[in-house]
């Protein structure tokens, strides 16, 4: 139910992420912390804002890098009802890269309307 | 000489450096996340563009495929595997890495 759960009332938890997948562990930590943070039943919100667009571009193949491709892992957010996925509209511009190039539907915003998100947020992670 | 540069362009200015301090007819080895370096219609693919008339650059293919970025590697800047890394440091007097 919106807004209550067994512990009290619900709060709005935003992860905001930065960095690019692979480069450091930050990408991969922050999924962690999602994917343990959604059994809690909170009101969820997950930000993308500079090179942490890049963790959701499609194409990502680690088969000769030998680590853990998690970018597949995104897409079974939904099914942990993490489904506000918030992009930085400048940051995929600059980047050359459009929302169709992203491995699960997002909502891009402006970096004006990302502050806002922020703004309206209980508890930030930030990675 | 080579240089090798293991930061992403748009959040540290290592590459920035590197550029500055490369000589003509270096070679410029992008790994980790300075394969991002080597994307087409970015902020900083002019930067890279220019840098080609005089240096070579070159991407780090496992690192470029980790990325997805492996159908927007721009012309001019070629992609080595392992091997052809190691190639690039002994084919060079010294190595350069800008962390």
């Amino acid at each position: 139910m919106a807004g209550e759960n067994a512990g009290g009332v619900a709060k709005r938890f935003l992860y905001v992420n930065r960095r690019a997948p692979y480069g450091t562990i930050y990408a991969l930590e922050s999924l962690e912390v999602v994917l343990i943070g959604a059994a809690f039943e909170q009101d969820v919100s997950l930000a993308f804002l500079g090179d942490g667009v890049y963790q959701l571009t499609k194409g990502q193949n680690t088969k000769a890098l030998e680590v853990k491709n998690f970018s597949p892992t995104f897409r079974a957010l939904e099914d942990y009802d993490v489904t506000k996925l918030y992009v930085e509209k400048e940051a995929l511009e600059a980047r050359g890269l459009s929302e169709t190039d992203l491995v699960v539907p997002v909502k891009v915003v402006s970096a004006q309307r990302m502050a806002e998100i922020m703004e309206a947020q209980d508890v930030i992670l930030s990675f | 000489m080579l240089h090798t540069v293991n930061k992403s362009p748009f959040d540290h200015k290592a590459l920035e450096s590197c550029l500055k301090f490369a000589r003509q007819g270096s070679a410029v080895l992008l790994i980790e996340d300075g394969v991002y370096a080597a994307a087409r219609d970015t902020a900083v693919s002019k930067q890279v563009q220019e840098a080609l008339q005089s240096v070579s650059i070159y991407a780090l293919k496992p690192d470029v495929e980790a990325r997805g970025m492996q159908d927007r590697v721009m012309d001019g800047v070629r992609l080595v595997d392992y091997g052809g890394f190691v190639d690039l440091v002994v084919e060079h007097n010294a190595v350069q890495s800008w962390l």
